[in-house]
């Protein structure tokens, strides 16, 4: 009798890209029903936003492409980006910032790169840091937690159709603030002390008020990532590591006017970043210690560009930039391989 | 006694052991006709030492070793050479190789046979060239000549351990399990030749934690043994803890320096079912004509532990399984992680096979869509020899053969670990195994191409050497010429016209 061949193993495998993506959907869901709960249904609206139009551009792209559409769509790769893009944004962004926001993630960032698996930088940072450039003030413009909202207002109040744009104005401008980090680094190049600063209302005991808790959401969700094995610990601990070390010398030094390290671990997107978007295995080092490596050198440059830059959260650079670096991180952090010294 | 563990491997692989073992080794009838490629070991076939129409008896060498690294083959039943020619093997690529074939005649005959009972009589060296005799190569699946590995009499490095490999860590196969519960004496028994033959201090026979019945036997014969310097141990069951060098890594917490040979690091380590053949081969004089295989998966109708003649087709066995069930859709020899797919039936059963899985297809996925690598690095979590397969796997599609072979390419044991957990469901190993067959060939044509490059660099040196010495030869001549003839010549031809002027002068 004859048979057919093929190349062992002849074993089913135990894996799939479409699982490992519906993980860390899964692993996000504690950190957006924060979002919720803290700064209401905005959120939702950037995910639906983001993430139709993710997909349509990579069915569009697959196309063009010439690449098998189904394989590709159901992966949940796109539908990843987009969340983690759509978490990034302000909560009340005009319609357009999600929308451009997911066409340059997919578009530019992801596809003219070639596509899954081959673009060197994290698409979700490249659409934030080309929107944070381009539109300035809509993207630094966020509401405030719920329990800051004026009483009588909701945040539902930007749809409010009002015609009388100076009352409009009024109303934005009440519910509307400037985020913890941007806040403490303008009131800091005021030369007032940490002190001062953190007396405002803003902040809460340990970071922003409503941003230290969806903070917590995520590192919950990270640690689920790492039981189910979706990610190693080695990049989220090199990050939040770097970041640790680096902030808690400063404020060694000049505890009046260097946040304490908690707060910087708990701001902006320092959990999201080290657990969700620092991991994206494609723009990551390779081997473990490059990842920790990897991990340490984005912790240390967030807090740098948060220090000393131009913008106050510095995450979506960081890792852009330390994704170039990825290659010379690989050649130097090879594993020893059995049987080797 | 402490253990070690190796980097990754699968601890969750589907075990598949159920279906077969349970079963106890039934012997496999003698079939019509007995098929033996000569080249079924590593190192250089065997040569044929009988001719078409030569009668043959079970036990009578057909075929012998040729050179250090080789081993002979012994006929597995009387009957008579049919012919000596091309066969289809047991290979990956469906080749064909010699083979002799021998029709055989029912009566199973065999040759007197030379027991050593009293082995301790007899020098470690005279052992191993009993050993060489009867045919033995490793039985675990390397196939390696197992005189080779034992004579370990001239090595600088005293072997100090010996390793019994009975981690049957393969889905499916049980075969080695059922040796190790049935004939469990035997065992300890060849264990004790061994260890006289290599002067090792310990023993250590080393099985999966998922066979404690079969555990049990073990430490039953060994303790009847009495001997102090064999040991059972149980290890986890994490596939490949079976691999050699997982296994002595597991055992002895020691690597095996990459490019050479557990011996090496003073470690012998042997599969049980060879050492179990060594016992018949010494003890009852008996060479290498039989193996114990499992025959299983969804494909067979009733799954078995066969005692079989190593030469059998695979077809003979499958009737002894009541014959294949309508699911049957891949013949794989081995077993499902590195076995390989053959194309027909009539393959014989080689030394080295331990499993035939005829498998379904619910068992055998073969439509998997290959995306592209992610780097997710669960390939490097799962390598038990600690490679980077997504590197490796970047650099072999891209034709940057060097570069993979810088990253220890070649020290892959193309175990399948990293196949099983990649969820882009790449091929991995299939691509390492094309990278390393056009990296020998770069090698060899390198090599050509170099002997070319000096051959044809010696002719250039020597044609310019030899127009240097003949231009070298003229100009001298040339000078000699020029000097000597200046002179004497000239003063030659004086006195000759001096000799002709005088005698004239004289006359006047």
């Amino acid at each position: 009798m004859h048979f057919l061949t093929s190349n062992a193993p002849f074993i089913e495998p135990q894996n799939s890209i479409q699982k490992m993506m519906l993980w860390v959907l899964i692993a996000l869901t504690p950190g957006i029903a924060t979002m919720v709960w803290q700064f209401g249904y905005g959120v939702l609206a950037n995910i639906v936003i983001c993430a139709t139009t993710a997909l349509i551009a990579e069915a569009v792209m697959l196309s063009l492409r010439g690449r098998p559409i189904r394989p590709f769509l159901s992966d949940l790769s796109a539908v990843v980006t987009a969340v983690l893009l759509a978490l990034a944004l302000p909560t009340l962004a005009p319609w357009w910032l999600p929308f451009i926001g997911a066409l340059i993630a997919i578009v530019i960032a992801k596809h003219l790169y070639g596509g899954l698996g081959y673009n060197p930088f994290n698409p979700a940072m490249i659409a934030f840091a080309i929107l944070i450039v381009s539109f300035p003030k809509s993207m630094t413009v966020w509401v405030l937690p719920q329990s800051l909202l004026p009483t009588g207002t909701s945040f539902l109040d930007v749809f409010t159709p009002l015609t009388d744009q100076q009352a409009k104005k009024a109303l934005i401008d009440a519910i509307t603030a400037a985020t913890p980090l941007d806040e403490m680094k303008t009131q800091l190049n005021l030369n007032k002390t940490v002190e001062e600063i953190r007396t405002s209302a803003v902040f809460g005991n340990l970071a922003g008020q409503g941003w230290q808790w969806v903070s917590i959401a995520y590192l919950i969700g990270g640690l689920v990532l790492m039981y189910k094995k979706i990610i190693t610990w080695h990049i989220p601990a090199g990050l939040l590591f770097g970041l640790f070390i680096i902030s808690f010398i400063f404020y060694l030094i000049e505890p009046s006017i260097k946040p304490s390290p908690l707060f910087h671990l708990l701001s902006g997107g320092a959990m999201l970043g080290a657990f969700f978007i620092a991991t994206d295995p494609v723009t990551a080092a390779a081997s473990l210690k490059g990842r920790f490596i990897y991990g340490l050198l984005i912790g240390m440059l967030t807090y740098i560009i948060r220090t000393w830059g131009g913008y106050p959260e510095g995450i979506a650079f960081a890792v852009i930039l330390i994704n170039m670096a990825v290659p010379l991180i690989d050649h130097y952090t090879p594993p020893r391989v059995y049987g080797h010294k | 006694m402490k253990l070690w563990r190796f980097n990754g491997g699968l601890p969750s692989l589907a075990e598949h052991k159920n279906e077969s073992v349970h079963l106890p080794i039934e012997t496999a009838p003698v079939p019509k006709q007995l098929i033996y490629p000569l080249g079924q070991h590593i190192g250089s076939p065997a040569k044929p030492l009988v001719k078409i129409g030569d009668k043959v008896l079970r036990g009578q060498k057909i075929a012998n070793a040729q050179g250090a690294i080789s081993a002979p083959i012994h006929a597995g039943s009387s009957g008579t050479v049919v012919s000596i020619a091309d066969h289809l093997i047991p290979h990956p690529s469906g080749f064909s190789a010699p083979s002799i074939t021998i029709q055989t005649d029912g009566q199973d005959n065999s040759i007197e046979f030379k027991p050593q009972p009293d082995f301790r009589q007899l020098p470690a060296t005279e052992l191993v060239q009993l050993i060489r005799d009867a045919g033995l190569v490793g039985l675990g699946g390397a196939a390696f000549p197992t005189a080779v590995k034992l004579n370990t009499q001239n090595k600088d490095t005293p072997i100090d351990t010996l390793i019994l490999n009975g981690a049957e860590c393969e889905p499916y196969i049980s075969c080695d399990d059922r040796l190790l519960k049935e004939r469990a004496h035997h065992v300890v028994e060849g264990i004790e030749i061994l260890l006289y033959i290599t002067g090792a201090k310990r023993a250590i026979l080393a099985v999966e934690d998922n066979i404690p019945d079969t555990f049990t036997s073990i430490q039953q014969a060994v303790a009847q043994n009495g001997n102090g310097a064999i040991c059972a141990v149980q290890i986890p069951t994490i596939y490949p803890t079976g691999g050699e060098k997982q296994l002595i890594q597991t055992l002895t917490g020691k690597e095996v320096p990459s490019g050479n040979i557990p011996a090496d690091i003073g470690i012998v380590s042997t599969n049980v079912g060879t050492v179990y053949a060594a016992q018949q081969a010494i003890i009852e004089g008996k060479p290498l004509t039989s193996r114990i295989i499992t025959v299983t998966g969804e494909g067979v109708k009733k799954p078995h532990n066969l005692e079989v003649r190593i030469g059998t087709p695979i077809n003979a066995l499958i009737d002894v399984c009541q014959g294949y069930t309508k699911h049957a859709d891949r013949l794989i020899m081995g077993g499902p992680m590195m076995g390989f797919a053959l194309l027909n039936d009539e393959i014989p059963i080689v030394k080295a096979t331990n499993c035939i899985l005829v498998a379904s297809q619910q068992e055998v996925i073969t439509e998997k869509q290959a995306m592209p690598c992610i780097r997710c690095g669960l390939c490097a979590s799962a390598c038990p020899v600690s490679l980077m397969p997504q590197q490796l796997y970047w650099y072999s599609q891209s034709d940057q053969l060097e570069k993979a072979e810088k990253l220890n390419l070649f020290d892959c044991i193309e175990c399948g670990c990293c196949d099983v957990v990649c969820p882009s469901h790449i091929p991995l190993v299939q691509h390492f195994r094309y990278a390393k067959s056009a990296l020998k060939v770069q090698k060899h044509e390198k090599h050509l191409s170099n002997i070319a490059r000096e051959r044809f660099e010696a002719r250039e040196k020597r044609i310019a050497r030899e127009k240097a010495e003949r231009a070298e030869r003229a100009r001298k001549k040339k000078a000699a010429l020029q000097k000597k003839p200046a002179k004497e010549e000239i003063e030659a031809a004086v006195s000759r016209s001096k000799a002709k002027k005088t005698p004239l002068e004289e006359k006047d």
